[in-house]
């Protein structure tokens, strides 16, 4: 294939995780906004295009309309670029990287902004969980009493059966996850657990329980992506996004060929792979969705780290910060928290900070190439993005 | 509020367990769908209602301790992938069981139940649930 224009990531920025109460939805895309902009050494009206990253702005907050909202309060509404929200569940932020990405490859923008952001928090008990349930099939999952946590938990349930995978495995991904987090001052989480304590927690969905899930998080995060022309011209050293791509797969996890593979992981990771001209032996380090922990075992697996039902022998120590194959440095969407539009984004944040060696305490060391999976809903999209060395 | 009609709207299937044939290629799905994943355009309006048995077996299974308000007042309770005998597979509740009767394998069968009770309109919402087939 020809390749018109490299695309880089020129700057990132992102706020902290967590229950953020005195921070409002656009108070929170603004910060993250503002900061890739000063970080990527750029003035506002050079941004060319805009796209938001949100999933359930609409139903929590009451306020659709997010391209224009951060556009508006970032102070750029009199630049009058286009302003668009890209939605795809939980996988809205790595699809509007990847939307940036296109726009920048096919040579109409070399300057674009995307500012993914989720405001959960605004809603109390346990509507919440009403809320999230609609990256589901409301009519044939939700409705009949299924959540987000439940399926999962189906699928770890027979995923543990079949392979014969002791619950154990499920926690060490998350005992990784709140490990790097107590690294990471953004972070929802900077408590490290104990395997006992992953496994002793409040059940959620059995058998997965509170430390198998990832949290209701507030945050927003921002890139900049940037041509080759405009990095050349300004003397820029951004990241590279070597490869996008993006899958899709039955929305319900009953339609599915199988309950515990991800087959939008597999055709996504096999795509940006190729694409890139990589193999997972050059990827230095992993950013994973593991909203629920039984989803970093199959996505180990699903990403061609492992073979099916092999990924408990990766968690224990290959995992970790430093290990053969580091995964969510970050600290993961259990550890550093899990909010929608922005999560897909933040993996972006985390892989330019540790690309650049800006990560300190939880540096990967000496990483040439990032391996970014972002995930909507159950598994129904995939996308997978590589990024690759200083330019 | 849309939530009235979008229900009402998907009731006869929910209520008789109706779900779509491909005349095409003869599988059978659930829920019904107009097209046929395998056969695109060859299936269209070929696509016949069915009626399934709702008999089947446990693929997998959860107990939900966190639920959505609609579900509060049934906490906790089972949830179920179940792989119908007519080849969908269907996700609902398992009822009317003790905690060791439920496992992967155990045959269960459809029977016809309140869902939920929505707070805010006071509808009740009736559906399929299952219990164990004994
Ligand atoms: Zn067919």
């Amino acid at each position: 294939m020809k390749t018109l224009n490299k695309a880089y990531i020129i700057g990132a920025g992102e706020t902290k995780y967590g229950e953020l109460w005195e921070k409002s939805l656009r108070e929170l895309a603004v910060e993250a906004g503002l900061k890739a902009v000063e970080n990527a050494g750029i003035f506002s009206k050079e941004i060319e295009v805009l796209y938001g990253s949100n999933s359930l702005a609409g139903t929590i907050n009451g306020q659709e309309n997010i391209g224009s909202l951060i556009s508006d309060f970032s102070g750029i509404a009199e630049n009058n670029i286009p302003a668009i929200r890209i939605e795809a569940s939980t996988a809205s932020g790595g699809a509007a990287v990847r939307q940036a990405y296109l726009a920048v490859k096919s040579g109409e923008y070399d300057v674009v902004m995307v500012g993914g952001v989720e405001k959960m928090t605004d809603i109390y008990g346990s509507e919440i969980i009403d809320l999230t349930s609609s990256v589901l099939d409301r009519e044939w999952e939700a409705f009949l009493g299924a959540t987000p946590a439940a399926l999962a938990a189906m699928s770890a349930r027979k995923y543990m059966k079949d392979f014969n995978v002791p619950k154990e495995a499920l926690a060490m991904v998350s005992v990784n996850d709140h490990l790097n987090a107590s690294k990471n001052s953004h972070a929802q989480y900077r408590n490290k657990i104990t395997l006992e304590q992953a496994l002793n927690a409040t059940p959620v969905a059995e058998p997965l329980n509170l430390m198998d899930c990832s949290p209701v998080s507030d945050g927003a995060a921002a890139v900049i992506v940037a041509s080759e022309k405009y990095v050349k011209k300004n003397g820029i050293e951004g990241v590279e996004i070597l490869s996008s791509a993006a899958s899709q797969d039955y929305l319900a996890v009953h339609s599915r060929k199988s309950i515990y593979r991800l087959d939008s992981t597999v055709l996504a990771a096999r795509e940006a792979l190729g694409k890139a001209k990589l193999k997972l032996d050059n990827i230095s380090f992993s950013e994973i969705h593991d909203s629920y922990s039984i989803y970093g075992l199959m996505e180990l697996e699903d990403l061609g780290f492992a073979e099916k039902g092999k990924a408990k022998d990766l968690v224990y120590d290959e995992i970790k910060l430093n290990g053969r194959i580091p995964v969510n440095p970050s600290g993961g969407l259990k550890a550093k928290g899990n909010p929608f539009g922005a999560t897909g984004v933040g993996q972006f944040v985390e892989a330019y900070t540790q690309l650049k060696g800006k990560a300190g305490e939880r540096q990967v060391k000496s990483p040439v190439n990032a391996l970014l999976h972002n995930m909507g809903g159950t598994g129904s999209t995939s996308v997978v993005h590589i990024l690759g060395g200083v330019a | 509020m849309g939530e009235l009609s979008r229900f009402w709207r998907e009731s006869e299937h929910r209520y008789r367990l109706m779900g779509t044939k491909c005349g095409n290629c003869n599988v059978t799905y659930f829920p019904p769908r107009d097209i046929c994943p395998k056969c695109h355009r060859e299936s269209i309006g070929k696509m016949k209602p069915v009626q399934l048995q709702g008999k089947g077996e446990i693929i997998s299974f959860t107990i939900v301790h966190d639920s959505p308000p609609r579900f509060i007042r049934q906490r906790p309770y089972f949830m179920a992938l179940i792989k119908l005998d007519e080849g969908p597979t269907i996700t609902g509740q398992i009822v009317d069981c003790d905690a060791d009767e439920v496992d992967i394998g155990k045959r269960v069968r459809t029977v016809f139940r309140k869902i939920a009770e929505e707070g805010k309109s006071g509808i009740i919402e009736y559906g399929y649930k299952f219990i164990i087939d004994q």
